[in-house]
């Protein structure tokens, strides 16, 4: 997808004004937060086991030259084929030849990030092939031509009315006065009219949440059980993953699975985790009759070797948006790229250059929400301000604001200045906002006011209340030294 | 069959890797270090709920699946089996049909005491209704069935009919995953996996829409967890 990400502040002022998007979005701080935080109480292995999960994708990425060719011949011993993709125009160039190859008509398609990262939709389908969102999430966005505004939960932003609607707009074969209220009758709809399209497909194409080295065997979380059905009735399946989805075995999964769908929907485990070795075996009489991964690098082989490279250990939760309030007030499609949130503010900057991507940086309160809840233990708020220091250095933010931060530097470096610039500030300011108690506008920072209110000071400043209570104590202990 | 020529891709990406992390290609030290990972494949930390006594796990298995949307039943025989399918698919009001796979201790149920069931084998068909299969293990830490692919139990049966119903041998139901790995490598040996293992917690499920949970999204609306006793 071409990115708006440099839009972001334009976008999230759109967002903030949406009034179906933000009825959506009010629903999500209370299920997910809620669910991780119930799932977290009741595994006392919670917090170590994050220690342990970080420590293991550590490992792994300092050796994953290593485990990515002992991946490639395991799978290869399996049968399977191994693909290496530098960047996302050979990925879908090898996507688009394996469909070719087969004479594939239909591709109908589990869930995957990298697959948007990619754009590999609109290029199979420029070469008339008909591809297929399969997760209801995908299925919907695919209907409307939007992009997901979550990574584990593609259609966050829309409610039910609205599914509704495209559903009685595509679904042209099926009654018109068929009751469509209800999510129940909607999920089931789609349930049926995806059936056709499972068993007419020839291509299934997966994302992969592991890719384990030990055995050469990729793996899959869904709770829907769409990428089973993907990978199963097609005759091909293709396995599209980011080089740094390898851990080294099967216990190194079993670790970071015992975190992920905790993290991720609150669930203690997913209803679906499925381990694929490749094509169907001797005797099997179902499963794919071929079986490729795709190895995609897009700039992460480079990333590893920056101070960034924590990012890499992100198993794509969601937990960080889920918790995030920028996330929260304006929903992922303002952040103009693949991934939102937290994540996104540090990863799209890293994949498609800060260029593009410098707003997204900014979008943070620096509340650490995001990292205290990631369960890779990323430190993400501290990568936020690397991006946002290497901006300020390249003179990107604009001059307004460059000189406010400036002023502010220069009398903070001043203690005399700062404490007669805030004590000067203060009264002013909670004169001007004495009525209402809060700002509704202020000088420099309109973009923040215009949807919130700043608190007008009730009072003295910090340092002048710092000086009063050691004068207290002060006070105090010298009584305390007299008697 | 080689689709196209990515063997310089896979180079580069190589390449690219080991001057990120500053290492070459043949450092013996990393490589020993990553083979002996790979084959001492060593657990890390297993939860306490997975390390109780065996009664107890079976227990927690038992009653983490019921949270979790699905129905179980206990039998202290493999015979019995078919009454508890034909009361099941009464209950429900479903067809007196199922297909399953070639597992040999599916042949053990006594169907003669369920005659009007039919009964099909092979992969699953889209008008199939009911799959029945036996587990490979069970692992209590999540209430959890690991299926095994082959014409023993078809990994379609999983997925297809929207009513499912597995088999699992209580003497088969571990405490943590790793407790199935130790098993999968005494069947399939070490550093070898079936074609595909299905873990699965609990009937198919949705909340896309509203956030609001849906049984049924892709798989099965139902399922039906029979424990075996005597195995
Ligand atoms: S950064 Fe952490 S919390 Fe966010 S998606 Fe990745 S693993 Fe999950």
């Amino acid at each position: 997808m071409k990115p708006n990400s440099h839009n972001f502040k334009l976008n999230a002022r759109h967002a903030l004004d949406d009034k179906q998007l933000q009825r959506a979005l009010a629903k999500v701080p209370g299920g997910f937060v809620s669910k991780r935080a119930d799932a977290r109480a009741a595994l006392p292995e919670f917090d170590a086991l994050r220690d342990k999960a970080r420590d293991i994708k550590n490992h792994t990425l300092e050796h994953l030259d290593l485990y990515l060719e002992e991946f490639e011949r395991k799978v290869t011993e399996a049968g399977g084929i191994v693909h290496w993709a530098s960047d996302a125009a050979e990925a879908r160039a090898i996507i688009l030849d394996i469909c070719v190859m087969v004479d594939a008509r239909v591709v109908t398609k589990g869930k995957s990030m990298i697959s948007e990262e990619i754009a590999l939709n609109d290029h199979l389908e420029a070469a008339d092939l008909k591809v297929v969102e399969t997760d209801l999430g995908e299925y919907i966005i695919q209907l409307r031509g939007e992009t997901p505004s979550h990574i584990i939960a593609p259609a966050v932003h829309l409610n039910k009315d609205q599914v509704e609607e495209d559903f009685r707009r595509v679904h042209t074969n099926l009654s018109p006065d068929r009751q469509l209220q209800e999510p129940e009758q909607l999920v089931g709809e789609a349930r049926e009219m995806l059936r056709e399209q499972f068993i007419a497909t020839d291509v299934g194409i997966t994302g992969a949440n592991f890719l384990i080295a030990e055995t050469g065997t990729s793996v899959i979380v869904t709770n829907e059980g769409n990428g089973d059905l993907t990978q199963n009735l097609a005759k091909t399946h293709i396995v599209i993953a980011s080089i740094e989805k390898a851990v080294p075995t099967l216990e190194d999964a079993a670790a970071i699975l015992r975190v992920l769908a905790r993290s991720a929907t609150g669930q203690e485990f997913s209803t679906y985790t499925t381990f694929s070795t490749g094509p169907r075996r001797p005797g099997d009489p179902d499963g794919p009759e071929a079986y490729h991964v795709v190895l995609l690098d897009n700039g992460r082989a480079e990333l590893l070797g920056t101070e960034f490279k924590e990012v890499l250990r992100c198993i794509r939760c969601g937990a960080c948006m889920n918790h995030c309030p920028v996330y929260h007030s304006v929903g992922g499609h303002a952040y103009g790229w693949v991934y939102p949130g937290p994540i996104g503010s540090v990863l799209t900057p890293s994949l498609i250059g800060v260029d593009e991507a410098g707003p997204l940086p900014n979008a943070s309160t620096f509340c650490g929400r995001c990292e205290d809840v990631c369960p890779m233990r990323i430190p993400l708020p501290k990568l936020m301000r690397r991006w946002r220091a290497r901006e300020f250095d390249k003179g990107n933010p604009p001059a307004k604001q460059r000189f406010a931060l400036k002023a502010w530097a220069f009398a903070a470096r001043r203690p005399w200045l700062y404490r007669m610039g805030a004590g000067l500030a203060m009264p002013l300011m909670a004169w001007r906002g004495r009525s209402a108690g809060r700002f509704s506008s202020l000088p420099f920072v309109d973009g923040w006011t215009a949807h919130r209110d700043f608190p007008a000071p009730q009072g003295r400043t910090f340092q002048q209340k710092w000086r009063a209570e050691k004068r207290k104590r002060s006070r105090v202990s010298q009584g305390r030294g007299k008697s | 069959m080689t689709v196209r020529a990515t063997s310089s891709s896979r180079e580069r990406i190589l390449g690219r890797i080991r001057s990120s992390i500053g290492v070459s290609a043949d450092e013996a030290d990393r490589r020993v270090r990553s083979q002996k990972r790979l084959y001492d494949h060593d657990a890390h930390i297993i939860p306490s709920r997975s390390q109780k006594s065996h009664l107890e796990l079976v227990h927690q298995f038992e009653d983490i699946l019921i949270g979790q949307a699905a129905t179980v039943r206990r039998v202290s025989e493999m015979t019995d089996v078919s009454n508890v399918i034909a009361a099941y698919l009464r209950e429900h009001n479903l067809p007196a049909r199922l297909r399953q796979g070639l597992d040999p201790r599916l042949e053990e149920i006594n169907w003669s005491a369920a005659p009007h069931i039919d009964r099909l084998t092979g992969p699953a068909h889209p008008d199939d209704t009911a799959g029945l299969s036996h587990a490979f293990a069970g692992v209590s830490e999540t209430g959890t069935l690991v299926m095994v692919s082959g014409p023993a139990n078809p990994t379609t049966l999983n997925f297809l009919p929207e009513t499912h119903i597995v088999v699992v041998s209580q003497s088969e139901i571990v405490g943590p995953y790793e407790g199935a790995w130790t098993r999968v490598r005494e069947v399939f040996g070490e550093r070898t996996m079936p074609r595909t293992i299905n873990m699965i917690s609990g009937p198919s499920r949705t909340a896309d829409i509203e956030q609001t949970l849906i049984m049924g999204a892709h798989g099965p609306k139902r399922l039906l967890v029979i424990i075996n006793q005597n195995s």
